[in-house]
């Protein structure tokens, strides 16, 4: 139902997901926005069952705010990832385990841009790009396709107009918008929202 | 227990510092009903111990984990009650719970209107043609209540007692936003439980002005109308239209058609009144009468409650009129 998608560029992480907050058939909200900002450079995109999503995705983010209050530093992407999966680690055998499927994008000064993909068994993989939900099975085959490690950042949203214009002519789902950031050395920018009647490449 | 604390002068804030979900977790099976400190938030959940000591039969745990699930095709919410009773131990109801309601809520440039329907239903039965489903939780907030009516009653009740204790400590009232967070912390130790509530906070907030910003308020204090849905499955939602229950897709198209900004009090009571009616004539599991209640910034006023027998009757009798007047003998679908 709920789609997430990353991209990850030589200097950048390019992020999008979807507006629909649902309530079994009803559209309950048509502007909700799945990121968390858990720093200046890090964003985690959060789907999954309904109160889970952002009761986990707070827990993290007060956490990550934490640490930088205490230690004067802020959390690297990879060690913010690594700590996301470790909760979802210890709260899968318990009684009241978090379904959450995640992607953490962020940008580290030393590494660089980095794209995490994390899913409710607590799996981590960090990869060039990556795709939740029901979407994921029709777009992740064109991001094979058409990815390239030295993207630039409109090659990059083209390549997002790519995937959505496939949801919007295949998926049965109506997503009819979705935010859109770019991570990068000066931050987390907001780009201008995908909708429906956005032109896109591909009819 | 908070009462307690009152009495001690105890600032809960200290208390509660160790208030991640971790500790919550780790304590929350380990206490007793009767445990006396000032937790905040620690509110008992049966564990299987407990309820094999009970002597009340119906409270004991079936161990196959087979679902209490309802055949109940109007439940309002399918897909949480699934998860419900997959992911936790089944405790047997006494008897079977329904959730048949229509209520909605939204804001226009008046306030905030909240409506519903006055039908509680059990097992296929109206149990109570006059019930109340909005109700009031100070002077600016009501709520609409949709789920199991006890669940709703008592968990309003909690929310106006704690809200209350809010106010009487940090000397300002808690915004809506905060209202709606609160009360979806103390929704969460019970997720997986057969508890249901679905509720819409209308509330007027006063805000603007206040030094101290509670760091789990993401926007700050903003004056005015204010709408958020909380369920006891978890979700929190802000929005400027929602309606809950079975009779909601009902509502929301009427809703959709009509609800805008610019709205006076007159036409967003009869928007309202219209959704709750259309959605009455269809669903069976809600009917009899309409409660209209307006949030403003003078604070909540209630319509006094109209029974929408009456309106059918009288839409009736209009389309017959409509009839004679276009002099055709094609009678319209009632």
């Amino acid at each position: 139902m709920e789609y997430l998608i990353g991209i990850q560029g030589p200097d950048f992480v390019l992020v999008a997901a979807d507006n629909v907050a649902a309530s079994s058939i009803i559209q309950m909200k048509h502007d909700y926005d799945k990121m968390f900002k858990l720093s200046e450079k890090i964003l985690l995109l959060c789907v999954g069952e309904a109160g889970d999503t952002v009761q986990f995705a707070e827990y993290i983010q007060k956490n990550v705010q934490l640490y930088k209050m205490r230690n004067g530093y802020e959390l690297s992407p990879s060690a913010a990832a690594n700590f996301t999966r470790k909760n979802l680690a210890e709260y899968l055998r318990s009684r009241t385990p978090y379904h959450v499927n995640l992607l953490l994008a962020g940008y580290d000064d030393a590494d660089g841009p980095s794209l995490f993909y994390m899913d409710y068994l607590s799996s981590l993989a960090k990869t060039p790009f990556a795709a939740h939900g029901y979407g994921a099975f029709l777009t992740l085959s064109i991001l094979d396709r058409h990815y390239r490690p030295d993207l630039t950042r409109e090659e990059a949203v083209d390549l997002l107009k790519m995937c959505i214009a496939e949801l919007n002519r295949r998926f049965i789902l109506n997503l009819p918008s979705f935010n859109v950031r770019v991570i990068d050395k000066e931050g987390i920018h907001d780009l201008e929202k995908i909708s429906a009647g956005t032109k896109t490449d591909t009819n | 227990m908070a009462l307690q604390d009152l009495c001690r002068s105890r600032d809960f804030l200290l208390d509660s510092k160790e208030t991640f979900f971790g500790s919550f977790w780790g304590n929350m099976t380990s206490r007793s009903p009767l445990h006396s400190s000032a937790d905040f938030f620690h509110f008992y959940t049966p564990t299987a111990k407990y309820l094999g000591q009970s002597p009340i039969e119906f409270g004991q745990v079936r161990d196959s984990g087979a679902a209490v699930l309802r055949t109940d095709p109007s439940c309002s919410l399918p897909t949480s009650v699934a998860v419900a009773a997959t992911c936790s131990q089944s405790v047997p109801l006494p008897f079977p719970m329904s959730h048949g309601t229509t209520t909605l809520a939204f804001v226009f440039q008046g306030g905030v209107l909240a409506a519903a329907d006055t039908r509680s239903s059990c097992a296929g039965l109206v149990e109570c043609p006059s019930a109340q489903k909005v109700l009031p939780i100070h002077s600016h907030l009501v709520g609409t209540t949709s789920g199991t009516s006890a669940d709703c009653a008592l968990w309003k009740r909690i929310l106006a007692r704690e809200l209350r204790l809010y106010q009487l400590r940090h000397g300002r009232r808690l915004s809506t936003a905060g209202a709606a967070k609160l009360l979806s912390h103390m929704l969460h130790p019970f997720k997986g439980t057969e508890l249901c509530v679905a509720a819409t906070l209308c509330g007027w907030d006063v805000g603007g002005g206040d030094g101290e910003e509670r760091s789990n308020r993401s926007n700050g204090n903003s004056c005015g109308p204010s709408l958020y849905y909380v369920c006891s499955d978890g979700t929190r939602l802000q929005g400027a239209l929602f309606s809950v229950g079975s009779g909601s897709p009902y509502a929301y198209s009427i809703l959709d058609q009509g609800v805008r900004w610019g709205l006076t009090a007159e036409e967003a009571t009869a928007v309202a009144r219209e959704a709750v009616y259309r959605a009455t004539h269809r669903d069976a599991y809600s009917g009899n009468n309409v409660d209209v209640y307006l949030v403003s910034s003078g604070g909540w006023a209630r319509r006094r409650r109209e029974d929408l027998k009456e309106e059918y009757y009288r839409e009736k009798a209009r389309r017959e009129r409509q009839q004679e007047a276009a002099g055709t003998c094609v009678t319209a679908p009632e």
